[in-house]
């Protein structure tokens, strides 16, 4: 379908964000946020609580919508259009805090639901990547369980693998960790490093586990307030990073 | 500093069961007042349940060909139940006035309808969704043409002439079937973004909610036909249906929007976050999690609609309550024997409410995927 809206098409990015606003009623909640993102690049956005980094990502697919500026992802603006969103989307994986798994379906029909219904793949086609990709997140035996049986990290990964399914170019975690017990978090995030080791996909994660940025980011941001404070290189990021605001958020979190 | 050393066994939990007079003891004679009443409602029951088997069972007349036999010699009723009143006149209280050679159709549907939902029950049927679909599809129209007639040269039997159970049951699994349906459809709307679409299921939900079924009912048949353009005629138990649909479809669309309601928020994100449409994200994801959170609440409703479509009778169509109570009562062959008809009718109404009941309960079990939200 036609896309009117004026795009600075630039094939490379992935994602550019545009002097992107957002306001919650009166509150000023993203200001002025621009950023391009690269076909392949990984990035962190990492901040305190209620520093717009989550807002951020769910504009890139929509679930909020911003008020002010341009997001263009794959090189077309997000108009809010709704079948250009649902072909959006199916290029947009995203993998939430709270895993959103449906409770009602079984391991392999979460997986192969997207598949089957908004990529129109047969049955059998869609449960042989979704197991595929279970192996890859190390536990195709759970496939005939429901979300309900599963551990907190079990459940992240099947997330996880039910995004892949989808074959997206571009992945959007937002704190894919937080919610999970302690001892659960290394083997979601092992899964996420494998991914961004494999290359070739987009990733934007929203996370607090800087080891985690420091292996795998191509760079970090580092938002305040609803804006982008400082933005770099893992190792310039954390070694030698230049704003206060920052210096004090990572003492803050490294020192634990 | 203590380490074990050693990993402690599983044991089996203590039973709890000491036995019969443990359990009288703790649940009965707990104290002086719980003795008194436990000994209060022994007294009552032993004053009703005796003479009451001893009426329904014990001193019934079964079978008789005249109420004569339910007599004494004198003219006064014997002491039990005249249970002949309902068998002599069965086939009536089944089919209302249905005529006698036709009565094989009604039984064919109803025969069809049963073999074709066994299957349903039993997790191996292939295409299930198919046979599901047919049955909610293509049957009613099978199941139209087989009893009302007038096409393949069946004779056309009016539908002021269907009656008795049958009548009951059509109208209840007609109301469910398009209550359920318009219902979901009026919970989505008043749920919609669409400012059009939420107001329109907002008043249509409030307006049929605060109108009594009986009002309903009357201004079917006495309002419409007169706003109707003259000399069309409309048929009576159509528009008897029609009533009872949007009647309790405004019912179901409160409950089903308390189960859409219930879903956690990330439900509907992670749903659109994978490019499902608004209409599959309701389908597959939202409404089979709601649906189940509600059950109780439909099965409540549609035990209500059941027993409601004995407001019918008000409006002169004759279902299973009306055959009983208006025409089998001044029937002067059986006169005196009206209280054997409202017990069985009664019997008959719970003992579908009690089946439906009994069936939400185990589909709520099949369906548990032990997840709490």
């Amino acid at each position: 379908m036609a896309n009117n809206a004026q795009v600075n098409n630039n094939e490379e990015y992935a994602i550019q964000l545009i002097n992107m606003n957002k306001w919650y009623g009166d509150f000023h909640v993203l200001k002025d946020i621009n950023l391009n993102v690269k076909e392949g690049e990984r990035i962190v956005i990492c901040g305190p609580s209620g520093s717009g980094k989550s807002t951020v990502i769910r504009c890139i697919n929509h679930l909020e919508e911003h008020q002010k500026g341009q997001i263009i992802v794959n090189g077309e603006e997000i108009t809010g259009d709704v079948k250009q969103l649902e072909r959006l989307r199916t290029d947009v994986g995203m993998c939430f805090q709270h895993f959103n798994l449906f409770p009602h379906l079984s391991i392999l029909d979460n997986l192969t639901l997207a598949p089957i219904w908004v990529k129109k793949i047969p049955k059998a086609e869609a449960e042989a990547t979704a197991m595929k990709y279970l192996e890859r997140v190390k536990i195709p035996d759970q496939a005939l369980k429901y979300p309900g049986q599963l551990s907190g990290g079990q459940q992240q990964r099947v997330a996880i693998a039910r995004s892949l399914c989808m074959d997206p170019k571009i992945m959007l975690f937002d704190e894919p960790t937080s919610a999970l017990d302690p001892e659960m978090i290394s083997e979601v995030l092992d899964v996420m490093i494998e991914l961004a080791n494999e290359g070739g996909m987009t990733m934007l994660c929203v996370t607090h586990e800087m080891g985690f940025a420091k292996k795998v980011a191509d760079r970090v941001i580092f938002m305040d307030a609803g804006q982008i404070i400082e933005e770099n290189n893992p190792e310039e990021f954390f070694n030698n990073p230049q704003s206060e605001r920052t210096q004090l958020f990572l003492s803050q979190i490294i020192d634990h | 500093m203590y380490v074990t050393d050693k990993i402690l066994p599983e044991l089996p939990a203590p039973s709890n069961s000491k036995g019969l007079i443990h359990w009288l003891k703790t649940n009965l004679f707990n104290g002086p007042f719980n003795t008194l009443f436990t000994l209060l409602a022994a007294y009552v029951l032993y004053k009703v349940i005796p003479p009451a088997i001893e009426w329904a069972f014990i001193d019934a007349t079964w079978f008789a060909e005249t109420s004569g036999e339910c007599k004494l010699e004198n003219g006064d009723r014997k002491d039990g139940a005249c249970w002949a009143f309902i068998t002599n006149r069965f086939d009536q209280i089944m089919y209302g006035f249905y005529p006698e050679a036709e009565r094989w159709r009604p039984n064919l549907a109803g025969i069809m309808l049963v073999l074709l939902t066994i299957p349903l029950f039993f997790e191996k049927t292939p295409k299930k969704a198919w046979l599901g679909g047919f049955i909610l599809v293509i049957f009613p129209f099978i199941a139209f043409v087989l009893i009302r007639g007038g096409y393949f040269g069946l004779e056309a039997i009016d539908t002021g002439k269907w009656g008795g159970l049958m009548l009951t049951l059509i109208i209840s699994l007609v109301g469910i079937l398009f209550a359920l349906l318009f219902g979901t459809i009026l919970a989505l709307g008043r749920r919609s973004s669409m400012p059009i679409v939420k107001s329109l299921s907002v008043v249509f939900i409030e307006f049929w909610r605060g109108v009594p079924l009986i009002t309903v009912l009357f201004m079917s048949s006495v309002m419409l036909p007169l706003f109707l353009p003259e000399g069309t005629t409309f048929d009576k138990l159509a528009r008897a249906m029609i009533g009872i649909i949007l009647f309790q479809s405004a019912y179901v669309a409160e409950v089903v929007r308390g189960g859409l309601q219930a879903i956690p928020k990330g439900q509907y994100e992670a749903a659109a976050a994978m490019g499902l449409s608004y209409w599959k994200s309701m389908f597959l994801v939202i409404l089979p999690q709601s649906m189940k959170l509600v059950i109780p609440g439909l099965v409540n409703t549609f035990i209500a609609l059941f027993k409601d479509t004995t407001l019918v009778l008000i409006i002169g169509l004759f279902d299973l309550l009306a055959i009983i109570e208006n025409v089998l009562g001044s029937d002067n062959a059986w006169l005196g024997f009206h209280t054997e008809g409202l017990v069985f009718a009664a019997f008959v109404f719970w003992l579908f409410c009690f089946g439906l009941s009994r069936y939400s309960m185990a589909l709520e079990r099949k369906l548990d995927t032990g997840h709490r939200n």
